[in-house]
């Protein structure tokens, strides 16, 4: 576990613990909304085939991730290069071997892999019922309807985490993003009729 | 043979890692090893320290490879102090 360690430290020179930490919230966000628009567009349109919903779902996870995966990185390596060479800059000095060089190489990597992972973790989590289903599992109840519950659950999950981060009260941070979530279903409703 | 027992560095370094986080990766360059940082000079981007280390046997090239790997620079040796070889006789 020592590199995690480092990646710690990395992050932390960096000052990009708060960035990986909106990355995962933002992206995160959207992977639970987007499968949540898809589910309830499959819902209103009764669609009954499972295979052909986790194949959209997992359509739109995996450009979800592709998309966060290569737009962070290519946006947080040019952020730590051009940190790097102003403070090159101001140090007179290469800095391509010290702590702050290795920074600018590995801060990028791991801030596309929050932003990429999140929306394809928390979409893997939101399809997973579908996919048991499908697999021959049974539930208790119908596996879309369990999904949409799964994606506004964890959509007030994270409603929870950024009230923890922005240390307001919990309950009212993770219904607030309960009522975007619940807004979005009624659009989508509204325009399917 | 020769032992290094105090060095007094001029050292310039980004703001973060802080002076806490050097003085602690300097004082692992070696057992017993006591050190002093005190804030010179701030910039925007750098700042100016005073590294006093003491301690029995300093070995200044592990101390200025920690400094580098933090992304400092040693500017200059201001103080030394180093004890020769104590005879038997």
């Amino acid at each position: 576990m020592r590199w995690l360690g480092r990646l710690e430290f990395l992050l932390h020179i960096t000052r990009t613990r708060g960035i990986a930490r909106r990355y995962f919230v933002v992206n995160g966000f959207d992977g639970a909304l987007t499968m949540l628009g898809i589910l309830t567009g499959f819902y209103i349109s009764e669609a009954a085939d499972l295979r052909l919903i986790i194949g959209a779902c997992a359509g739109a996870a995996v450009a979800l991730a592709m998309s966060g995966l290569t737009s962070a990185y290519i946006s947080e390596r040019a952020e730590r290069r051009r940190e790097l060479t102003k403070l090159e800059e101001a140090m007179v000095a290469d800095l391509s071997e010290s702590a702050h060089g290795r920074a600018a190489r590995w801060v990028p990597l791991l801030i596309a892999a929050v932003n990429g992972l999140a929306p394809l973790l928390i979409s893997i989590v939101i399809i997973s019922p579908l996919i048991f289903v499908w697999t021959g599992g049974n539930l208790a109840t119908p596996a879309l309807q369990t999904s949409i519950g799964v994606a506004l659950f964890i959509i007030f999950l994270l409603g929870v985490f950024l009230g923890q981060i922005g240390r307001t009260f919990w309950l009212i941070s993770g219904l607030q993003a309960l009522v975007i979530a619940l807004c979005t279903v009624a659009l989508i409703l509204f325009l399917g009729l | 043979m020769t032992e290094v027992k105090r060095l007094v560095l001029d050292v310039l370094k980004p703001h973060q890692p802080d002076t806490l986080e050097l003085a602690r990766a300097i004082a692992a360059c070696g057992t017993g090893l006591r050190v002093n940082i005190g804030v010179e000079e701030m910039d925007e981007q750098t700042e100016s320290v005073l590294v006093t280390i003491e301690g029995d046997d300093i070995d200044l090239q592990r101390v200025r490879a920690a400094i580098e790997e933090l992304g400092g620079s040693l500017h200059s040796i201001d103080e030394v102090e180093v004890l020769g070889p104590v005879g038997s006789d």
